[in-house]
C-alpha cells in the first residue's frame, strides 16, 4: 500500500510534535507517573515513525513486525517502571520525583 | 552454533524454575556457574568447531545474526568471567535461599540479553536485546526494594528509556531510507549518502542512546546512582558487564560496521571520552562512598576505551578492546572487595576506615592489585592497555588528548593510591577489631579477578601479537 | 483516506497533549489510552492491521490498565492542596502548547526543503507472519526472554506490596 508524500510529510510532523511533548513531560513532570507517561508518548511516536518508515520504504510486513515486538518489549519495561515507582512509593508515601534527591554526589 | 549461548540459558531459566522442589534452589547456583565456565572455557579458544558449524534448527532461527570475530570473544569471556564473580558474590551477599535462587535467575537471564547484544547483526535485535539486559538489571537493581534502590533503579529506567526512544527513532529513519534495518543495509546506506541530514541525524540519535547506555559524559546522572544504590553481586554486573556490553560493544560494533570511522564521529567520540575520563576522575575524588566513587571512576576507564575507539587506528581500537576488558575484570575485584569490606564492617563510608587489611589479607590484597591496574601500573593489565590507547592517540596526531589522558591516569593514581591507604592500611580501627576475612564465595572470584589481572599485565606484551593482527581484520 | 489520517493524526497529538498537560492522573493515563487507539486505527487505515490489532490491545487496553493500578495503588494528596498546586502546574507546563505550535509552524514552513523516499512496495515473501517468524525469529525469541524477564519482575517487586502506612497486603 501506498502512502502519499503529504501523508508521510504529516505523519513524520507529528512524530517531532509527539516527541516534543514526551520530551517536555518527563523534563518537567514533578509526578513519577507522569514521567513514565511521557516516556510512553515516546513510545508512540516512534512506533509512528518505524510505520511510516516501513510503509515509505514499501515494507509494511517489515514494519510491522518490529512494531509487534516493540509492544511487547515497551508493556514489560512500563510493567516493572510501575513496580519500581510503586515500591518507592511505599518508602516515601509520595509520588514526587523531589523525594529522589537522597542519593546526592 | 553460538547461538546455543543464548538458548542454553534460556533452557536453565525454564528448567530450574519448574517447580520441582527445593533441589533446584541449589541447583541454580551450580549451573550458572557451570554454565559461566562453559563460555569462559569456549571463548579462549577460537579454533573450537563450536564456532564454526552451524546447528541446522537453530541456525535458521538464527540468520540474521553477525559473524563471530575476535571483539565477540573477547566480550563473551569478559561476561562470563563477571557473571561468574556476579553469581559467587550472590551466594556470599544474600542469605535467604529463596531470593537468592531468583536472584541468580534473573542474572542469567542478563547473561541471555549480553550474548544476544554480541550475537545481534541487526539494529533492531540489537535493541531488543539490550533492553533485556537493561530490564533485567532494572530487577537486579531494585531487588532489595529499599528506598535508594528504587530511586537508583527509576533514574536508570527513565535515561535508559529515553535511550532507547533515541535508537527506535534511528532505527525508524535507517528503516525509512534503505527499508531493512540489518548492519549491512544500514551501512551501505551510508556509505552512499553522506550528506542527507536525516541519515546523519539517524546516527546522531543512535549514538546518542549508546553513550546515554554507557554511562559516558554528560549522559552519566544515572550511573553513580544506580551503581552505589544496587544490591552487591548487581553492581559487579552491571559496572563489570551490562554497560560494557550494551553501550561501549554496541559502539565498537557499530562504528565499524555501520557507522563506518568518519572524521566527524572520530572527533565526537574523542571528545566525549576526554569528557568523560576529566570529569569522571574529578568526580571521583571527594566521595566518601566507596561504591560511588568506583562508579565515577568507571565513567572515567569507559572514556578510555572511547576515545581509543575514536582514534581510529587498529592500535587505538586493539588498545579500546583490550581496555574494555580489563576494566571489567578490575571493576568487578574492586566491586567485589568494596562488597566484602560493606558485609563486614557494615560501612561504605571510607572515612571511617582504616587498617582492616589486617583482618581482611586477602581483600586487602587483591584490592592492591586491582587498584594498581585501574592507575596503570606496570606490570599490571591496566598499565598497558591505557599506554596502547595513549601511543594510539598521541601517533594519531591528537597530542592534547594524549596528554590529557596522561595527566588524568595521574590524578587517579594519587587519589586510588590515597584511599587504598587510608582504607586498608595504617591504623586499625578499634570497632573493627572482630572482623573477619571475607566469606569463600566472596574470596574465590577475588582471588580469580586479580589472577586474570596479573598474568594479562606479564602476557601483555607477547599477547598483542596475537592481539593486534586479528584486529586490523575486524576494522 | 488521506483526510481521514490526517484528522487520526491530530487526534493523536491533542490526545497526548492533554494526557500531559491535565491535572488529574487518571485522566492522564485515561488520555495515553486514548492517543494508543487514535495511533491503533491510524495504523490500521495506513495498511497495518496487525500491528493496529496489537496496539488496540496491548498499549490502549493493557498499559492503560496497569497505569491505573499503579495509580490507585498510589494514593496522594488532599484535595485542598491539590487545588493549589494545579495553578503551579499550569504555569510549568503552560510554554508546551506554545513549543509545539511554533515546532509546526516551522515544519510547516520549511517542509518543503526536507525529501523523504518513497519506495515502491516491494515483493516481500509473505505477509507479517512470515516476517516476524521467519526472518526475525531472532526477535522472537528476544520477545520470550523478555516476557520470562517481565514475569520475575512482578514476583520480585509486586509480592507482599506494603500498604501506605506499612502495613502489609
Amino acid at each position: 500500500m501506498m502512502i502519499s508524500a503529504e501523508l508521510l510529510l504529516a505523519g513524520v510532523a507529528a512524530v517531532v510534535l509527539l516527541i516534543c511533548t514526551a520530551a517536555y513531560c518527563v523534563l518537567v513532570s514533578r509526578n513519577l507517573v507522569r514521567i513514565l507517561i511521557g516516556l510512553e508518548i515516546f513510545t508512540k511516536a516512534v512506533t509512528l515513525l518505524i510505520i511510516l518508515g516501513g510503509l515509505a520504504a514499501g515494507r509494511i510486513a517489515l514494519g510491522q513486525s518490529l512494531v509487534i515486538t516493540l509492544i511487547v518489549v515497551e508493556v514489560v519495561v512500563i510493567v516493572v517502571a510501575a513496580g519500581v515507582v510503586i515500591n518507592s512509593y511505599g518508602h516515601s508515601l509520595s509520588l514526587d520525583t523531589r523525594e529522589l534527591e537522597k542519593l546526592k554526589g | 552454533m553460538p547461538s546455543l549461548l543464548i538458548i542454553i540459558p534460556l533452557l536453565a531459566v525454564l528448567i530450574l524454575n519448574l517447580p520441582l522442589g527445593r533441589i533446584m534452589n541449589r541447583a541454580s547456583f551450580w549451573v550458572t556457574v557451570f554454565l559461566c565456565a562453559a563460555q569462559a572455557r569456549l571463548a579462549v579458544d577460537p579454533t573450537l568447531p563450536f564456532w564454526r558449524e552451524p546447528l541446522p534448527p537453530l541456525s535458521d532461527i538464527f540468520r540474521s545474526g553477525t559473524a563471530v570475530d575476535d571483539l565477540s570473544l573477547v566480550m563473551f569471556l569478559a561476561v562470563a568471567l563477571v557473571t561468574f564473580s556476579s553469581v559467587m558474590l550472590c551466594r556470599y551477599w544474600c542469605e535467604d535461599e529463596e531470593r537468592r535462587f531468583n536472584f541468580v535467575s534473573v542474572i542469567l537471564l542478563t547473561m541471555v540479553g549480553m550474548n544476544g547484544i554480541v550475537l545481534a547483526g541487526d539494529l533492531f535485535t540489537l535493541y531488543v536485546f539490550i533492553e533485556i539486559a537493561a530490564v533485567a538489571s532494572f530487577v537486579l537493581i531494585a531487588f532489595e526494594r529499599g528506598r535508594d534502590e528504587c530511586e537508583g533503579s527509576f533514574k536508570y529506567i527513565v535515561l535508559s528509556a529515553v535511550a532507547s526512544a533515541m535508537m527506535l527513532a534511528s532505527i525508524g529513519i535507517f528503516l525509512m531510507f534503505t527499508g531493512g534495518v540489518s548492519f549491512a543495509e544500514a551501512g551501505e546506506a551510508l556509505k552512499g549518502v553522506t550528506t542527507n541530514p536525516l541519515l546523519l541525524l539517524a546516527v546522531a540519535l543512535f549514538a546518542g542512546g549508546l553513550f546515554i547506555k554507557s554511562g559516558l559524559v554528560p549522559f552519566h546522572g544515572w550511573l553513580p546512582d544506580a551503581y552505589s544504590a544496587a544490591p552487591a553481586p548487581a553492581s559487579v554486573l552491571l559496572a563489570g558487564v551490562v554497560t560494557k556490553a550494551a553501550g561501549v560493544y554496541t559502539l565498537m560494533r557499530l562504528t565499524v560496521e555501520v557507522f563506518g570511522i568518519t572524521p566527524a564521529l572520530q572527533s565526537v567520540l574523542v571528545a566525549v571520552g576526554l569528557a568523560s575520563i576529566v570529569i569522571g576522575a574529578l568526580a571521583a575524588i571527594g566521595q566518601r562512598d566507596v561504591k560511588r566513587m568506583l562508579a565515577y571512576s568507571s565513567i572515567s576507564q569507559v572514556g578510555y576505551i572511547i576515545l581509543g575507539l575514536g582514534v581510529g587506528t587498529p592500535l587505538g581500537f586493539a588498545g579500546a578492546i583490550f581496555h574494555l576488558f580489563n576494566h571489567a575484570v578490575f571493576k568487578s575485584l574492586l566491586f567485589i572487595n568494596a562488597a566484602a569490606v560493606e558485609r563486614e564492617t557494615g560501612t561504605r563510608d571510607m572515612r571511617e576506615m582504616g587498617g582492616i587489611a589486617k583482618r581482611m589479607p586477602v581483600t586487602g590484597l587483591t584490592s592492591v592489585v586491582a587498584v594498581l591496574s585501574t592507575a596503570g601500573i606496570p606490570p599490571f593489565s591496566g598499565f598497558w592497555s591505557k599506554l596502547v590507547i595513549i601511543v594510539a592517540a598521541w601517533s594519531a596526531g591528537r597530542h592534547g588528548a594524549a596528554a590529557t589522558a596522561i595527566m588524568a591516569s595521574l590524578v587517579t593514581l594519587a587519589y586510588f593510591l590515597i584511599m587504598q591507604r587510608k582504607m586498608f592500611f595504617g591504623l586499625l580501627d578499634r570497632k573493627y577489631e572482630g572482623i573477619s576475612e571475607a566469606g569463600g564465595f566472596a574470596v574465590v572470584p577475588s582471588i580469580l579477578l586479580a589472577l586474570v589481572t596479573v598474568c594479562l599485565g606479564f602476557a601483555a606484551p607477547w599477547l598483542f601479537e596475537t592481539f593486534l593482527l586479528p584486529v586490523r581484520s575486524i576494522l | 483516506m488521506t483526510f481521514e489520517a490526517g484528522i487520526l493524526l491530530a487526534l493523536l497529538v491533542a490526545s497526548a497533549l492533554w494526557a500531559v498537560m491535565t491535572y488529574s492522573l487518571v485522566m492522564s493515563a485515561i488520555g495515553l489510552g486514548i492517543a494508543s487507539a487514535m495511533l491503533a486505527i491510524l495504523m490500521y487505515e495506513l495498511g497495518a492491521p496487525m500491528a493496529a490489532v496489537i496496539e488496540l490491545s496491548v498499549c490502549a487496553g493493557l498499559i492503560t490498565v496497569v497505569f491505573i493500578s499503579a495509580i490507585s495503588l498510589t494514593p496522594r494528596m488532599q484535595d485542598r492542596e491539590e487545588r493549589a498546586d494545579a495553578k503551579r502546574r499550569l504555569a510549568r507546563f503552560f510554554p508546551l502548547p506554545l513549543i509545539l505550535a511554533a515546532a509546526a509552524w516551522v515544519m510547516f514552513a520549511y517542509g518543503d526543503a526536507v525529501e523523504l523516499p518513497i519506495a515502491l512496495p516491494q515483493a516481500e515473501q509473505g505477509g507479517v507472519r512470515e516476517a516476524l517468524w521467519e526472518a526475525r525469529s531472532f526477535d522472537v525469541i528476544g520477545q520470550i526472554v523478555i516476557i520470562l524477564a517481565g514475569a520475575f519482575a512482578v514476583v520480585i517487586l509486586f509480592k507482599n506490596l506494603r500498604k501506605p502506612g506499612g502495613e502489609r497486603r
